[in-house]
């Protein structure tokens, strides 16, 4: 089910700007790990570039390899459709479809690749969003437009939508920094229920989050303004947060950045 | 702080002089009749100059008041409120003006007679007649015009929101575009007279002048589609292409339905412009007194050629009817435009008020 993400000399670019240097590191399945570190450090560019959407933005590029398991996403013959099939992603602000009801959106993954069975798709939406821990707030109002639910059920019923496609991989780009401290808490417990079958990564500024959700922890830098992103280091969580072998990690931890 | 002390010239307290609720409208009565008192007392006969002189004399009262009695923001704040009113007003009066004198002048030929017959065989200084020729002429050609301009229209303007992207090709697109913005009707009609009917040798019909209407609408259609398009949040598209949507899927089922509302209004409106068209249909469709409803063989009518043709006759009559056709076909345009808010309304997103 889930897959291991293991990523070599990854470069990430936006035109001739190089955002993420030579980045390698290996993503366990069914674990959390999470990626913190500054604003433009190319923490959500590196994590865009692991379901081949960084590529969606004009004039941006990969360079390196991703190894989902035993095939390189960037490989030849790979077609980034399918790719992201197989690796789900949540973005940092709710995104509902507006013209779609809560239903048609947890659906709309599986509808728009071509499932018409009604039944199939009736028990992918609930599974869906007992899975996204909203079924309960919502099965009686399945035909009401999503975006008229309040922020943190948005994000859940989002994550409803994404994990609906039964991805491998679940990609959270600061899941939670557009929600209210019950919100957070939801979608936290939600990602512990989550890593059970999804290999998860999740990107966030909130350092006690890392810690409450991770297993293992990445740090990411950046040398200066227009440098890029490297990767310091990355381990698991509890070594991260207690005793880092980098003193930048330790700096930006407790707070004493820059 | 201190210089903050001293230059303070403002009253500390929070509470000041308004006038009374009622003073406005005290003034307003004050201004009238001081208006006709002075119309009336050296003779003005035009009445439009009586009531600038109302008005004028209201500003000026309601200006002096305001300031005695509330200082000079609160004046200045009523001059500026008023000369809002003003323009408002003004940018009603020819709209209103000029549906005023198409019902007024309209109205008494419009039956059922007259939305059900043609022209055929009706003495220009004969009662009776209709337009239902060029109500059938219209409605055919515009339609013809819009299959062709908002098939390309949107498509163009899909291929340059979300392919183009600010290439080359897709700033030369942009660029042709505002330039057709401009071209004049007369130019559409001589371009598809010179090409499609002495060249290709075709006929005068219907088609042809949809063929010049549907060149009229493709700019309009597709620069409101494009505004539409960048108006959908890059997010939607992202979230759906991440589910592993493929593009164009992402396009015609996420995209277009979260812009559907506007881009219908846009064709709307395409449409409300080429309707009044006179000058291609002239050149192109010929006119006919007669029913066709085939616009693909013999020249047809349309409801601003019926107008022209009938106000050029001459006679009261067909005067009559050319106000008539005038009113049917500020009537078209407003049921489509009310078809359009219908449909706009009904597709907008839902869900952001709860």
């Amino acid at each position: 089910m889930a897959k291991r993400i293991d990523v070599s000399g990854l470069n990430a670019y936006y035109g001739n700007f190089r955002a993420v240097e030579d980045i390698s590191m290996t993503i366990e399945p069914r674990t959390v790990t999470a990626f913190i570190g500054p604003s433009g450090c190319g923490k959500s560019t590196f994590l865009r570039t692991l379901n081949r959407m960084h590529e969606v933005i004009p004039g941006a590029r990969v360079e390196g390899k991703v190894m989902l398991d035993d095939e390189n996403l960037y490989g030849a013959n790979i077609d980034p459709v399918a790719v992201r099939r197989t690796v789900g992603m949540v973005f940092q602000r709710p995104n509902p479809f507006p013209t779609m009801s809560i239903k048609e959106n947890v659906a709309a993954g599986l509808k728009l690749n071509g499932v018409r069975n009604k039944k199939v798709v009736d028990e992918a939406v609930e599974r869906s969003l007992r899975g996204a821990n909203l079924w309960n707030e919502v099965k009686d109002r399945l035909d009401k437009p999503g975006a008229g639910l309040s922020g943190g059920q948005q994000q859940r019923l989002c994550i409803a939508r994404a994990i609906a496609v039964e991805p491998r991989v679940l990609l959270m780009d600061e899941p939670c920094s557009a929600l209210d401290p019950i919100s957070t808490l939801a979608i936290e417990d939600l990602i512990g229920q989550l890593k059970e079958q999804f290999t998860i990564v999740i990107v966030t500024h909130n350092m006690q989050q890392a810690a409450r959700v991770s297993d293992r922890t990445a740090f990411f830098n950046l040398a200066g303004v227009g440098q890029p992103g490297r990767l310091i280091e990355i381990d698991s969580t509890e070594k991260i947060f207690s005793n880092p072998s980098v003193q930048a990690t330790e700096d930006y931890i407790s707070g004493r950045f820059g | 702080m201190s210089s903050l002390a001293t230059t303070s010239q403002l009253s500390s307290s929070l509470t000041e002089r308004r006038l009374p609720r009622w003073m406005p409208a005290v003034n307003l009565a004050l201004a009238a009749l001081l208006a006709v008192a002075i119309g009336a007392g050296f003779n003005l006969s035009s009445k439009p100059q009586w009531l600038l002189i109302a008005a004028i004399l209201y500003v000026v009262i309601q200006y002096v008041t305001s300031a005695v009695v509330e200082g000079r923001r609160h004046a200045k704040n009523y001059v500026a409120t008023s000369l809002v009113w003003v323009a408002f007003l003004l940018a009603l009066l020819p709209l209103v003006s000029v549906l005023w004198m198409t019902i007024s002048k309209g109205i008494g030929v419009i039956n059922a007679n007259f939305l059900t017959h043609s022209m055929n065989g009706v003495a220009i200084n004969q009662e009776g007649g209709g337009l239902y020729h060029a109500l059938i002429g219209t409605l055919e050609q515009v339609a013809i015009a819009s299959l062709l301009a908002a098939p390309i229209g949107i498509l163009t303007a899909v291929y340059l929101v979300e392919y183009g992207r600010g290439n080359k090709l897709s700033k030369a697109v942009s660029f042709f575009v505002d330039v057709m913005t401009g071209v004049p009707s007369i130019v559409a009609g001589l371009f598809i007279l010179s090409f499609w009917i002495i060249i290709l040798n075709m006929p005068f019909t219907g088609f042809a002048g949809a063929l010049a209407l549907a060149i009229l609408m493709l700019p309009v259609v597709v620069r409101s589609t494009e505004e539409m398009l960048k108006l959908v949040p890059n997010e939607l598209r992202e979230a759906s292409l991440a589910l592993g949507v493929p593009k164009w899927l992402t396009i015609t089922r996420v995209v277009l339905p979260t812009a559907l509302g506007g881009i219908v209004t846009g064709v709307m409106l395409a449409v409300a412009r080429i309707v009044g068209e006179t000058a291609p249909i002239l050149m192109l469709v010929f006119g006919a007194d007669t029913i066709n409803m085939d616009p693909f063989n013999n020249p047809q009518s349309s409801l601003p050629l019926f107008v022209w043709t009938e106000y050029s006759r001459g006679t009261d009559q067909s005067q009559a009817r050319a106000w008539g056709g005038a009113l049917v076909l500020i009537a078209v345009v407003m049921i489509l435009n009310l078809v359009a808010r219908g449909i706009a309304r009904w597709k907008a997103p839902k869900g952001a008020t709860r």
